[in-house]
């Protein structure tokens, strides 16, 4: 098709981009400017070549924060994603229990981040939290300050709790733009529950996953605050994340070089992994 | 296939309904005998639909019993009923071929596989869709989608009757009518008791063996296109059925004859008058009004000439009376008209009244 090519068109996202340029393209490349050199107070840079990747590449410590964060990324998209689902397939469509069950939905989401961390932090608390101490009660031994199993079940519950509503809204967007008639031809087709499901909800749904998966894994594979205020990354180093892991690497210790690295790294691998999601979910949908 | 009984149906929508006005469907006592075709034809809001989904057993009426051979179907549910039915937009499912399709209400009620196969190539080719089969049913146009629902409507055999909603409004004019011939044709093979709801009287006049007319939630007259044209049992029949509709003039009747405005009008008989005398009018339709030189004089308004023949409207007493006349035929300079009595209808409260010798 022939368009009419229209120059001044530029001009238009000319503000835009010099926005982006402001807030994106010049912080990322003082990071790539820091990670290709060695600095040391007063501001004496020295070349590095390579060096920091190739140290960040073969870090042991990297590696771990690596997997911890990619595990804990998949653990709450195999939990929030199915549980999104079923919630919304069970939430009202009509009546007054929507708008209840949509503020309820909404709320967690309102809650700013380090709010969250601090409720759970409390609410975790064996000696004053309601469910520390609940639990101890009951004679369970959960602790989340020295066992790591409990600290990860901690931050892992507290992302549910956090996120879930987030894949329900998107999915209950998805279900209600689904026209009466075609429950109505499934019923006369004597389709089963779970025929519905699979080929009139879910392919309905389809789209809005892709968005959830996609923003549940970027923001999942980012965090930082909630896990620092609960467990500030302990015990140990159980609960460092990639972020949290940066950002002592960076601040604590100031090893710029290396923590500029490990950023670009760190933000190479989202691009790649968000795009391999996008493509494979977005070919699956073509295909069909 | 089933005899279809409605005991006293009434639904409405809202809870605790009060006053008539309150009821999509006011009262309907009807037999839809097993085997038979009929069309519902009536305007948009006239309860159609929701008849259709009663006795499909979508919804559940607010009052009255629907029975399928004598036995009482009115708590099963849509599967247990085992009906059939076509919604106005095409269904499909996206995900799955064109066979896939046609083939899941069969695998939903676990027929046999090689039946399904037979069942599905059969509906495929009479759906025209045979090089369809393996291709997924989303990228197809909104009439393949719209034949794929019909399909799916039509692919069971053991159905007890088959429901259709307004099945064609999505599909173009030509493949409408190869579409119906198909239908009709379907029907005569195997028999199907069939409920045709359209508001295209064409539609329903060449569907149907009987037309079922509704109105306002009602029923108001079930006939064979035939009666529906000459004996309409309510004005608004006649004034919905045909092209153009019944004139409809208020009249004073005098035992045999008819009186408005300086005009008498002679009936081929007297009629019926009701006890409580209420709001009398004649109808006559426009091809029983002869337009020469002789009768009650008019004035001519607009003459449309649609190819086959000519609609005139003339004015009379000031009353609309369209006429039609042949094509070639012309409107004399000085024009009457008068209404051949083989078409005169009378109507108290817009309900026809029997005329006697």
């Amino acid at each position: 098709m022939d368009k009419t090519w229209n120059n001044k068109a530029w001009f238009m996202v000319l503000p835009v981009l010099l926005l982006v340029a402001f807030s994106a393209v010049i912080p990322l490349m003082t990071v790539v400017n820091y990670s290709v050199q060695d600095t040391f107070g007063n501001n004496q840079f020295f070349w590095a070549g390579t060096e920091w990747y190739a140290e960040m590449l073969h870090s042991e410590r990297f590696h771990a924060a690596l997997l911890r964060n990619l595990f804990f990324s998949f653990i709450i998209l195999a939990i929030e994603v199915p549980l999104g689902i079923l919630i919304a397939l069970n939430m009202p469509r009509k009546g007054w229990g929507v708008p209840v069950c949509l503020v309820l939905m909404s709320l967690p989401l309102l809650i700013p981040w380090n709010v969250v961390g601090t409720i759970w932090q409390v609410f975790g608390r064996v000696d004053i939290g309601l469910l520390g101490r609940t639990l101890s009660m009951l004679g369970i031994n959960y602790n989340y300050v020295q066992n790591p199993l409990h600290a990860w079940v901690t931050v892992i519950v507290m992302d549910v709790w956090h996120w879930t509503s987030l894949v329900v809204l998107l999915c209950y967007a998805g279900l209600v733009s689904i026209p009466d008639a075609f429950y109505q031809a499934a019923k006369i087709d004597g389709a089963s529950r779970w025929a519905v499901f699979r080929y009139i909800q879910l392919p309905k749904m389809n789209r809005v996953l892709l968005i959830a998966v996609l923003l549940r894994f970027m923001d999942s594979f980012m965090i930082y605050t909630e896990p620092f205020v609960v467990t500030g990354g302990g015990p140990g180093n159980s609960t460092t994340f990639l972020s949290i892991d940066l950002v002592k690497m960076a601040v604590g210790q100031f090893d710029l070089g290396p923590a500029a690295a490990m950023s670009i790294i760190y933000f190479l691998i989202i691009l790649a992994l968000s795009w391999v999601f996008y493509t494979v979910m977005t070919n699956y949908d073509a295909e069909r | 296939m089933a005899r279809i009984e409605l005991d006293h149906i009434r639904h409405a929508y809202g809870p605790n309904p009060k006053s008539d006005a309150d009821y999509a469907l006011k009262e309907v006592h009807h037999t839809w005998e097993d085997g038979g075709a009929y069309a519902l034809l009536g305007p948009s809001g006239c309860g159609k639909t929701t008849l259709l989904n009663i006795i499909s057993g979508l919804i559940h009426p607010s009052h009255g019993r629907i029975l399928f051979n004598g036995q009482d179907v009115t708590d099963l549910s849509t599967q247990e009923r085992n009906i059939a039915q076509v919604f106005q937009f095409p269904v499909i499912y996206d995900t799955m071929t064109v066979y896939d399709n046609l083939a899941f209400p069969l695998r939903n009620r676990g027929v046999a596989a090689a039946d399904i196969d037979r069942k599905v190539r059969e509906t495929l080719d009479m759906i025209d869709l045979a090089s369809w089969a393996d291709k997924k049913a989303r990228g197809l146009t909104a009439d393949q989608k719209q034949k794929i629902s019909l399909g799916r409507g039509l692919v069971r055999s053991d159905v007890n009757a088959i429901l259709f909603d307004e099945p064609l409004t999505v599909i173009d004019p030509h493949m409408k009518w190869v579409l119906r011939s198909q239908l009709k044709e379907l029907h005569r093979r195997f028999g199907f008791t069939m409920v045709y709801v359209t508001h295209d009287q064409t539609e329903a006049l060449t569907f149907a063996q009987k037309v079922v007319v509704m109105y306002e939630g009602e029923i108001v007259q079930i006939g064979t296109p035939h009666e529906l044209f000459e004996r309409p049992k309510h004005t608004f029949v006649g004034y919905f059925i045909g092209s153009p509709g019944m004139n409809v003039v208020p009249v004073e009747i005098e035992g045999k004859k008819a009186r408005f405005g300086g005009q008498v009008v002679n009936l081929p008989g007297a009629p019926d008058m009701p006890a409580t005398k209420g709001r009398m009018e004649l109808g006559i339709r426009p091809e029983y009004v002869r337009l020469g030189r002789e009768g009650m004089p008019v004035t001519i308004g607009k003459v449309e000439d649609i190819g086959r023949h000519k609609i005139v409207r003339t004015q009379l007493e000031g009353q609309e009376i369209a006429v039609i006349l042949a094509e070639d035929e012309e409107v004399p300079a000085d024009p009457h008209i008068h209404f051949d009595p083989k078409g005169i209808n009378v109507y108290a409260n817009s309900w026809r009244v029997a005329l006697g010798e």
